[in-house]
């Protein structure tokens, strides 16, 4: 992977007064969903529910199924991503709340989501199933939205100042200054994001098919059911089948999907040293054949059209500021929020004292703190492994270009789908599950860290590797003063992403079943996943905010100083 | 027949509350059939003063009239040329040629027709199909020109369009568009231009404007009234050069004057000139070993001989001047008494005379010594130097200003600095 996450520098370390009157804002309005929840605490009657067949033959219309619903929700994705990043890009105000939002979302985890919303869902379309379905996609449009609004917003924003300079002096109206400037400009840092979204949506799209709702389980068709099924029935044929039907349907996603994007998206840098010797088989049959070049031709003139419809072309005098309010309804609005925020804080309030009590609050804290030190331990091992390993290979730029479309195939994969084989290993050598269960958290994000550090190996200038060995400096010296100071930036990039979905793993991870057999690690994971069971909206809600605030206190005082830090002090 | 007016042109931004003039009181026309160079050190704003004239940015005050028309926003009849190509890296050539006239509604025959005839015309054909990162510098140039050039434009600014390109790139373009003005092969009545290169102005200009800095001032006008094309040899090439450095430089003697009487008043938000300690002494150095038979330097002839712009010379005089190293004259430098004892001294003993003539010209650095000798631990914060600067400067100049004053300081061993804290203190650390 050429580029890697980068953590926004946008915010300071020091917590701002509206990142706490944000959370407490979301806070609120998880309380009440919850309370929407408990008001339809009755079982729910969704008729005959799908019946999930065990059979091989199923499994690849199961497969299609998931497949669709990732794609469902990357169309909701980008269409938020399109209305909220924008915004936030041309609104300062707007920005202001977006933004760290965003931060307080992006910390929820996907699968309490699920949880929290999918009473509503069924409330929307009641003895349907099209309910749960819509829970299960929202579950993956949270899984890809956050960071692809992230990524386009910085996109808009970053436009060099001199096209912005060339658009006004052709006096391009807002509307196609937006879609010939602005929306290329962003396009590369879009494309790339909604990759990472892909590979990470296919692990929540099978963790989310198998949907408890009051003490009830809902099976939508999917490869996720499958496997639910499948271990419940301790199958391991169907077990070995999923995992062999996931290989394939990912060989074709990253084949006719990851790579020719991927390819297509070079045409927007504007750098030319980049040289990939990445290629697409399917780039090349597209550019070969000439009905495809005549749709092409078609698709830029319907494109043209679009970005010159007179209805936006109009010159309106507000396009400086779209969204300069009058100073009086300025005051007006700044009472509206701050009375939603006083009612978010009596709400919250009003939960906690109500509904919650203090021992439950220590218990999530609890909890929460052994979560964050196993997600430590994790990073650490997988560091140790994959820090040396990541070296070797990108010292050898060869290895490398041939290793690096492996390694995004490996993230793509959905880890879940190997839980079972790690639950029938740890049963069979009797090892105890609150340290064995461990390195499922790890399993599917500890490649961020390998490929980051294979970037970060490759990024090296060549002078500084002919310098360190004319001084003769080798082994320990060699790392200590060399090496991990100048992959520093990366490495701590990859480990925030692995962090992060560490965090989220946990609620599969730290409560796995085999059969009748449950396996339940102590850690805030355990306890949502459990609680999300037996439908105890309050108690995931107090789980997820605990979780949520461990991980933004770790990203605003662990990993963002420390990747400031590593990146001024490798500015040459 | 006038095609473009500026009337008492000002522009201020405002910042932390004080006003920032960066403009003061500009008038300037441009003529029908006239190329005129708008020529300054960096800092001058010259290119602020060249995008107000395009219609980009407002000014604070006074009025722009195209052909008596008032100008406020871009107009159609002005064509511009960036810096930096400003090219749409995922448009090709002739999409980034047609851009324009696609904003203006023409249809797809035509706009390709007129497009491709530009790029002939440019010199750029076989290349419509390219991105702009397959082209080099040149032919990146070139793209923007043509860009500019379809829209047929009445008058055609450009910023600084060379400086981007080699020195042959650019003597071929420039020879260029000579020829396309001289065969009148397109509409174009006026061009207008900024350079900081003397020589590029007084090759394609018939009036050359000056302009002096803080704020932007209208130093003076050269007319250039030798045939096409010029020679750099020409003895009224060579004289206008001349004419020109005096122009330039009159301008800082001026300055020094008025500051002289009331030396102290060099005040807190005095711009520091952006060179580092290595080229001030790498001046003298220069000055001394390769002409010590002069007394006085031609400046035209030091620039010449180093191979560099007014944009790089200028400020290494001026920082020679303000820390009375040299004095600046007539277009003249001589290495002042001082100067010359550095210029002797060991590697220690120039760190000393650097040391005494910062604290003694340079109000900034004795600001930050006097609040260091009196801070508790002997160190102070970054930040609070900046704000020292900041009710006088921009914030962008402020951290410029900030960065040479540590490098000054450093080297003259006034204080010492901590990257990592961002603190100074007064031990070198260890």
């Amino acid at each position: 992977m050429k580029k890697s996450y980068k953590p926004s520098k946008i915010h300071s370390t020091a917590i701002n007064i509206w990142d706490i009157y944000l959370f407490i804002i979301v806070a609120a309005t998880l309380f009440c969903i919850t309370w929407a929840t408990m008001q339809m605490s009755k079982p729910y009657d969704i008729g005959n529910p799908p019946q999930i067949h065990l059979e091989a033959n199923y499994l690849p219309s199961y497969a299609l199924k998931s497949f669709w619903r990732m794609l469902i929700a990357m169309g909701f994705s980008l269409l938020a991503t399109f209305i909220f990043g924008t915004w936030a890009a041309k609104s300062k105000k707007v920005e202001s709340i977006i933004i760290p939002l965003i931060d307080i979302l992006q910390a929820i985890p996907v699968l309490s989501f699920l949880t929290i919303t999918v009473a509503g869902f069924m409330q929307l379309f009641p003895g349907n199933l099209l309910g749960p379905e819509m829970a299960s996609i929202f579950a993956v449009f949270t899984a890809q939205a956050w960071n692809m609004i992230l990524g386009f917003y910085q996109g808009i924003k970053t436009v060099p100042h001199e096209l912005i300079e060339v658009g006004k002096m052709y006096q391009l109206s807002w509307w196609r200054k937006f879609w010939k400037i602005e929306v290329p400009n962003a396009m590369p840092s879009l494309i790339w994001n909604m990759m990472m979204s892909m590979s990470a949506s296919w692990f929540f799209v099978v963790a989310s098919e198998a949907i408890s709702f009051s003490s009830q389980t809902i099976m939508l068709p999917g490869v996720g059911s499958y496997i639910a099924l499948a271990i419940e029935k301790q199958d391991y044929m169907a077990i070995f089948n999923a995992i062999v039907c996931m290989l394939i349907v990912i060989i074709i996603y990253d084949q006719l999907f990851f790579r020719p994007l991927l390819f297509w998206s070079k045409k927007f840098n504007s750098d030319s040293q980049e040289e990939d010797n990445q290629k697409s088989w399917v780039v090349n049959i597209l550019q070969r054949t000439r009905a495809l070049k005549y749709s092409r031709v078609l698709l830029e003139k319907i494109y043209d059209q679009f970005a010159k419809l007179s209805f936006f072309t109009k010159k309106i005098s507000l396009i400086k500021n779209p969204l300069s309010i009058p100073k009086a309804m300025k005051v007006k609005s700044d009472w509206f929020y701050y009375i939603f925020l006083i009612l978010s804080l009596l709400l919250s309030i009003y939960f906690i004292v109500n509904k919650i009590e203090i021992k439950e609050i220590l218990l999530v804290c609890k909890l929460s703190f052994y979560t964050s030190i196993r997600v430590f331990a994790m990073i650490i091992v997988s560091s140790v492994i994959w820090v040396p390993i990541g070296v070797w290979i990108g010292l050898r730029p060869n290895i490398a270009s041939n290793i690096q479309p492996i390694i995004q195939f490996l993230a793509a994969f959905p880890a879940n789908l190997l839980f079972p084989l790690v639950v029938i290993s740890i049963l069979h050598f009797q090892l105890n599950h609150e340290i064995w269960t461990t390195p499922l958290m790890i399993l599917g994000s500890q490649w961020y860290i390998l490929f980051n550090v294979i970037v970060g190996t490759l990024a090296i200038p060549k002078e500084i590797h002919f310098a360190a060995n004319n001084m003769g400096i080798k082994g320990k010296l060699w790392w200590k003063s060399f090496i991990i100071p100048a992959i520093m930036p990366y490495y701590i990039t990859g480990a925030i992403t692995a962090a992060g979905a560490a965090w989220n793993a946990s609620i599969i991870a730290e409560y796995v079943t085999w059969g009748s057999i449950k396996l339940h690690a102590t850690g805030i994971g355990g306890y949502i996943a459990k609680y999300a069971e037996t439908g105890d909206s309050t108690r995931v809600v107090t789980g997820t905010l605990a979780m949520c605030i461990y991980v933004l206190f770790f990203n605003r005082f662990l990993w963002q100083p420390l990747y400031n830090y590593a990146t001024s002090r490798m500015q040459q | 027949m006038k095609l473009l007016k500026a009337n008492n042109i000002s522009k201020t931004f405002i910042n932390n509350g004080s006003d920032n003039k960066i403009l003061a009181d500009l008038n300037f026309e441009l003529k029908d059939g006239e190329i005129v160079a708008i020529l300054g050190k960096s800092g001058s704003g010259k290119s602020t003063f060249l995008r107000i004239l395009a219609g980009l940015i407002q000014p604070s005050s006074g009025e722009i009239l195209y052909r008596d028309n008032a100008v406020t926003e871009p107009v159609k009849g002005i064509g511009m040329v960036f810096q930096n190509f400003a090219l749409m890296p995922w448009l090709t050539v002739l999409e980034n040629v047609e851009l324009g006239l696609e904003a203006l509604g023409i249809n797809r025959e035509e706009r390709r027709t007129r497009a491709i005839d530009a790029i002939d015309m440019i010199g750029l054909d076989g290349f419509e199909s390219a991105y702009p990162k397959e082209l080099s510098g040149g032919m990146k140039q070139r793209v923007g020109f043509a860009r500019a050039l379809v829209m047929n434009p009445d008058i055609l600014i450009m910023d600084e369009p060379f400086s981007a390109l080699d020195v042959l790139t650019a003597e071929n373009l420039k020879t260029d568009l000579l020829e396309l003005w001289q065969n009148k092969k397109t509409g174009t009545n006026g061009i207008l231009f900024v350079t900081h290169n003397i020589e590029e102005a007084l090759m394609l200009s018939n009036k050359i404007v000056i302009m002096s800095s803080n704020p932007g001032k209208i130093a003076g006008s050269v007319d250039v009234n030798l045939p096409y094309p010029r020679n750099y040899q020409d003895p009224e090439f060579l004289r206008l050069v001349d004419v020109i450095y005096t122009l330039i430089t009159a301008n800082i003697t001026h300055n020094k004057k008025k500051s002289s009487l009331i030396k102290s008043n060099l005040g807190l938000g005095y711009r520091i000139p952006e060179v580092s300690t290595d080229e001030i002494m790498g001046l003298i150095e220069t000055i001394y070993t390769d002409f010590e038979s002069e007394k006085t330097i031609d400046l035209p002839k030091l620039s010449d001989h180093l191979a560099m712009d007014i944009d790089d010379l200028l400020p290494i005089t001026e920082a020679l001047e303000t820390l009375e190293l040299a004095n600046v004259f007539d277009g003249d430098i001589k290495i002042s008494e001082t100067g010359v004892k550095f210029f002797n001294a060991d590697l220690l003993e120039r760190k000393k005379i650097f040391a005494k003539q910062l604290l003694k010209n340079i109000p900034l650095a004795r600001a930050i010594r006097n609040r260091l000798d009196e801070a508790s631990f002997s160190q102070i914060s970054e930040k609070h130097c900046l704000e020292l600067i900041t009710p006088y400067l921009s914030a962008k100049e402020s951290q410029k200003v900030m960065r040479t004053m540590i490098d000054w300081g450093r080297y003259a061993e006034i204080f010492a600095y901590n990257f990592n804290e961002n603190m100074l203190t007064l031990e070198n650390p260890n």
